[in-house]
């Protein structure tokens, strides 16, 4: 099950560069929240502080709070631990170039040392079912490499992957900004049906899919969060001038 | 009608086309003319004195007709294995540290400037260095000494092409792996290394062929050796001393040797090169790139 998210004056930093500045934001949970904003406004960056990405990046700094199931991911726990409760789904598809489409789902798993392999046939089934993949991939499972399959299929591999570690929370940053119309609708219909079971946080630059798959939207810009409100606000009677204008497509 | 589309434009346009694919055909024929070259000459001298005792037989003492080089081929197959397990395991050990472990620390700074020192010492100097370390404090010339001293020479181009094929595995394969929940450490030798293999195979092999024709390095060490030895601890024969010594020698028939030991060695490195890049390969999934 998802659990909610609480974020308490977040900060963060790239080097001397202040990209996001005291975030307030409570996420419920097994929703699918969107956040919008025009490029470099520090959407992506927020979303990487959830699952300690940001810090990757050895010039990169963190201050505030984060809590999710009543645990403060900064404090209580490490960046290792808090990633596999936290999945995450990249912009670009990213699966394993040397691995079978099997071991690309299995990899999270077996990376960190299970090797049931009968559980692992059932997860590796189950999620690329979940993921809407398993009837164009079942019968390659092992003879095929994750990066044969078209980009489409690569980002709901990579979906597939996230999900099969059992996450709590779901991050997916611009999942279908490379995808064909087709394969974005599909990512669509996962997300939909998925925030049954995980809390969903996606950033996007189509306002239109954050109307379609999310209860909630905030928009951000500067590095600040102009707005958080429920999307149909959001998109018909936002409160904030900012909003009204970026929506509208005065700018970004 | 613009410039850009008047037809002495696109004329001319396919002239250079034309002229600089040429050149690209012609600087390939140059490069490899002297390899054909090379190896004909191997065949045309080498192959007639190729026969089954040459693979069986250990070298006849001047003047008696016939005898191989059986001994010799062993012997630089002992030295290659055991000096690839010197080599390759620090080698690629020594890349890791570099691309994922050690960026911009002192000690990685430190660890690739001496493996590119290491790499322009004349393989002569490695020799006389291994004599001075491992021959003189044990009292005789062996083959494990010459072992050490391919090794070492193996290690910086394994290193180094390991630490470059590392670096090349793209940003977003190790953010899949972290973002998983994957420790930094198993990521980069499960995920980057696995992705980074074919290159640092290459890499092995590119060292293994280059020590492999190696003569300097063993003068002072393995020494070579008349007779059938496959001790580590006894002075060993390999075909690159043989050759030299064959070929320095006043008898034709030990230049005919000479010849047709040149050819072995050189189908010895390239069936080696193949067999691994078969093994290797065979694993590989479809569309894995």
């Amino acid at each position: 099950m998802g659990v909610s998210i609480q974020v308490t004056n977040l900060n963060a930093w790239y080097g001397a560069n202040h990209t996001l500045q005291d975030i307030n934001l409570n996420i419920p949970a097994n929703h699918a929240t969107a956040l919008i904003g025009p490029s470099g406004c520090g959407k992506s960056t927020f979303v990487r502080c959830l699952n300690r990405m940001h810090e990757t990046n050895p010039v990169a700094r963190v201050t505030g709070s984060v809590r999710m199931g009543g645990m403060d991911i900064y404090a209580d726990t490490t960046p290792v631990e808090i990633r596999r409760r936290v999945g995450m789904v990249f912009q670009r598809p990213n699966p394993f170039p040397t691995m079978s489409i099997y071991d690309n789902v299995a990899a999270g798993l077996k990376l960190n040392g299970y090797s049931n392999r009968r559980a692992l046939d059932e997860i590796v089934e189950k999620t690329l079912r979940n993921s809407a993949l398993w009837d164009e991939v079942k019968d390659d499972l092992k003879k095929k490499s994750g990066a044969s399959l078209s980009g489409g299929q690569q980002q709901r591999l990579c979906i597939a992957r996230a999900l099969a570690v059992d996450p709590e929370v779901l991050l997916m940053d611009e999942p279908a900004s490379a995808l064909d119309p087709v394969s974005t609708s599909k990512i669509e219909d996962l997300i939909f049906q998925l925030k049954a079971q995980y809390t969903i946080v996606i950033v996007t630059h189509n306002m239109q899919q954050a109307a379609r798959v999310a209860e909630n939207t905030g928009f951000f810009l500067n590095g600040r969060m102009v707005e958080f409100d429920s999307t149909h606000k959001i998109f018909t009677n936002p409160s904030d001038k900012r909003t009204e204008d970026y929506i509208t497509g005065r700018f970004g | 009608m613009s410039t850009l589309r008047s037809p002495f434009r696109s004329r001319m346009r396919a002239l250079t086309d034309h002229a600089v694919t040429g050149l690209a055909i012609l600087a390939t024929l140059i490069v490899v003319t002297p390899l054909i070259a090379i190896f004909a000459y191997l065949v045309v001298k080498g192959a007639v004195s190729l026969n089954w005792a040459f693979f069986t037989q250990v070298p006849k003492p001047v003047g008696e007709p016939g005898g191989g080089m059986a001994n010799a081929i062993v012997g630089s197959a002992l030295l290659l294995g055991v000096a690839s397990l010197i080599g390759v395991p620090i080698g690629i050990g020594a890349g890791i540290f570099l691309a994922e472990f050690g960026r911009g620390t002192r000690l990685a700074n430190a660890v690739r400037f001496t493996a590119d020192v290491l790499n322009g010492v004349p393989s002569i100097v490695m020799g006389l260095a291994i004599y001075a370390l491992i021959v003189v404090p044990q009292g005789h010339f062996s083959a494990f000494s010459g072992s050490v001293a391919l090794g070492i020479m193996m290690i910086p181009t394994v290193c180094r092409t390991t630490e470059e094929m590392l670096l090349m595995v793209p940003h977003a394969v190790r953010e899949a792996a972290l973002g998983l929940g994957v420790p930094n450490w198993r990521s980069a030798l499960s995920i980057t290394v696995k992705t980074a293999s074919p290159g640092i195979i290459t890499g092995c092999m590119l060292a293994f062929a280059r020590v492999a024709g190696e003569t300097a390095p063993l003068l002072f060490t393995a020494l070579g050796n008349e007779f059938w030895s496959s001790s580590l601890n006894q002075p060993i024969a390999a075909l690159p001393l043989q050759i030299y010594e064959y070929a320095l020698s006043p008898y034709d028939d030990w230049h005919r040797l000479a010849w047709a030991g040149a050819l072995v060695l050189i189908l010895l490195i390239v069936l080696s090169v193949a067999l691994v890049r078969y093994v290797t390969s065979r694993g590989v999934l479809k569309g894995a790139s």
